[in-house]
């Protein structure tokens, strides 16, 4: 255990972070912003676990950040491909244009 | 070193809160890249050297890279003139101050003497790797199924814009 940074604090950030990128997603209707914060919220889940793994000495908090970094590369990679096709559809990046879809 | 903490964390909000609020997204962009960096330097301060190497590389590296290119496709038809406005002293002195902070935390962690910065407890690479292709091995295998997953639509996605923009091109 890493005594000089108590695990609190790793925690508060991480969460702190996580609901900027929420507020994020909520409020903003823009998609390129809606993605950014998706950006956030992952990293700090992502923080969250290296605080743990680093709090009980273990290299496991690494492996799953390593996963989260895989996810969200994939998700980047589709949501960019997305956004591109919903500009070419909509010539514009307003998520509140996507309301014909009636299901 | 706790204050060290405080500070990187501080500045990994303030450059997210920053992003979500900005107007312009290459502002943002900036900030997020600021923001992405300070995360690095807290896995560094708790001693995941691996993992604060990785997020340099891959999210403020590859994932910023491929947002930029987004966002260069879609303003191509902006005009020089609202560049220049662009690239004002007020959109970037944020960034940079950010920045600078940072920078001071690493020549302060890297200084002869300064033994306090570096973490008691390191999980060296070495330990991740062998984790990851130990216990984690299908975990592993299924973030490759995953990538190739995202890459299949991706191109998929992209290739089916393709032929319109093709179109009118031959127009042209």
């Amino acid at each position: 255990m890493n005594p000089a940074i108590p695990v609190e604090y790793g925690l508060v950030l991480a969460g702190l972070l996580f609901a900027t990128g929420l507020a994020g997603v909520l409020a903003r209707r823009d998609l390129i912003f809606m993605l950014l914060s998706l950006e956030i919220m992952l990293n700090a889940s992502g923080l969250a676990f290296v605080v743990a793994g680093a709090h009980w000495g273990t290299a496991d908090g690494q492996v799953m950040f390593i996963f989260i970094l895989a996810v969200t590369a994939a998700e980047v990679a589709v949501g960019l491909a997305l956004l591109l096709w919903f500009h070419h559809m909509h010539q514009g990046l307003d998520a509140d244009k996507a309301n014909e879809m009636r299901g | 070193m706790n204050m060290l903490f405080i500070i990187t964390g501080a500045v990994a909000l303030v450059s997210a809160v920053m992003t979500v609020t900005r107007s312009n997204a290459i502002h943002a962009l900036l900030y997020m890249v600021v923001s992405l960096l300070s995360v690095g330097m807290i896995f560094y301060i708790l001693g995941a050297p691996f993992a604060a190497a990785l997020e340099v590389i891959v999210y403020a590296g590859a994932i910023m890279v491929l947002f930029v290119f987004v966002i260069m496709m879609l303003n191509i038809n902006r005009s020089r003139s609202e560049e220049k406005q662009w690239i004002r002293p007020s959109a970037w002195t944020g960034p940079v101050i950010l920045t600078l902070t940072l920078a001071t935390e690493l020549v302060y962690a890297l200084w002869p003497g300064t033994n306090g910065a570096f973490p008691i407890l390191v999980i060296s690479p070495v330990e991740v790797g062998i984790s990851l292709f130990g216990p984690y091995l299908l975990g592993v295998e299924l973030a490759s199924m995953l990538l190739l997953a995202g890459l299949v639509g991706a191109y998929h996605l992209a290739h089916h814009i393709g032929p319109a923009r093709d179109r009118e091109g031959d127009r042209l």
